[in-house]
């Protein structure tokens, strides 16, 4: 099953690779260009008897390796079923959004 | 008394700590592969500079994980003095043993220089030799020693006194033009609650003698060995 994992640094952390980007596309002429966050993106392909079951190991592995709950918050995409799981680490809350589990087919 | 030095894939100054330890301090010392289960009855466990794991994903994010750190971690829990230096100072903050997190350096270049930090608090087994106030010159060399915690983590161990070392100028004035890297207050190195487990960024192991440009990091590891023998 292939899930999808987008860590980013929280709103509150000081993104200066995000501010270099800005720079330089403001130099580079797009001016209309507030604001860039970088992040980090990953694919896993994983073996789940179900996509919840593929979404809540995934969004474990994000809490425990693939962000760090300090600095990053994390959201977990489910290929299968385009759904979509949002996890604010420093609540530790992996509160599935049930609702947005069929939004898409 | 015996220095555990911990070698992850990628540590590059394990030998540094390792020399300061046996060759300077005239102290035990014996290297403990990350793999081993076992610290081999050590005293002190020094968590070294370098790159450990390439840095991928994110600074000591995967060393955390390392068989060693287990008993790294029990060992602290025990009391055990734990110090981590750069890449080893990393590896304690992933691995939750301190607090906060260390992000790129705020203009995204790789520091390697001497800087000074002051001394802000000596009832630790890495600071007891120093002076509150004293003012160590110490090289740093990293790319991600930028300190950031949560206003509140920080708000916190300032009131705990957890925050060992900040950088300064050479008179021990703490300003924006001091601060290599971007760090919140300034925060170069800090302990845990308990304070038997600190984490810096500066290298003293590389600053053990004058003929390196500085000795003042001597007292950091020598102040473990006055702290083991009292």
């Amino acid at each position: 099953m292939k899930t999808k994992v987008f860590v980013t640094l929280k709103p509150s952390v000081f993104d200066p690779q995000g501010k270099t980007i800005v720079d330089a596309l403001r130099s580079m002429g797009y001016t209309a260009v507030q604001d860039v966050r970088q992040g980090k993106y990953f694919e896993l392909d994983v073996e789940a008897g179900s996509t919840d079951e593929a979404r809540s190991m995934v969004a474990e592995v994000a809490e425990k390796l693939l962000a760090n709950p300090v600095i990053e918050s994390y959201r977990v995409e489910v290929d299968d079923e385009r759904s979509q799981e949002t996890g604010d680490s420093l609540s530790a809350s992996r509160t599935s959004s049930s609702s947005a589990k069929s939004t898409h087919v | 008394m015996k220095f555990a030095i911990v070698e992850f894939p990628g540590s590059n100054c394990d030998h540094d700590a390792y020399y300061a330890a046996k060759h300077v301090l005239g102290q035990q010392a014996e290297f403990i592969w990350h793999k081993d289960t076992d610290l081999h009855g050590a005293d002190v466990v020094v968590l070294p500079g370098g790159f450990s794991y390439g840095d991928y994903l994110r600074t000591g994010a995967i060393a955390r994980f390392s068989p060693i750190m287990t008993r790294v971690r029990e060992f602290a829990d025990a009391g055990g003095p734990v110090i981590g230096i750069c890449n080893g100072f990393q590896v304690l903050l992933e691995a939750g043993l301190l607090e906060g997190a260390l992000l790129s350096n705020r203009r995204l270049k790789f520091l390697c220089q001497h800087v000074h930090v002051r001394v802000e608090q000596t009832d630790t087994p890495f600071t007891c030799g120093a002076a509150v106030g004293q003012v160590l010159k110490l090289p740093i060399a990293h790319g991600e020693g930028n300190y950031y915690a949560a206003p509140e983590t920080v708000a916190a161990i300032e009131a705990n006194r957890q925050v060992l070392f900040r950088y300064c100028a050479a008179d021990g004035a703490v300003s924006d033009a001091a601060n290599p890297n971007g760090s919140l207050a300034a925060i170069a190195g800090v302990c845990n609650a308990a304070r038997n487990v600190v984490g810096l960024m500066p290298h003293p192991e590389r600053a053990c003698e004058s003929v390196l440009g500085s000795a003042d990091g001597r007292v950091v590891l020598e102040s473990a060995v006055a702290a083991l023998t009292v």
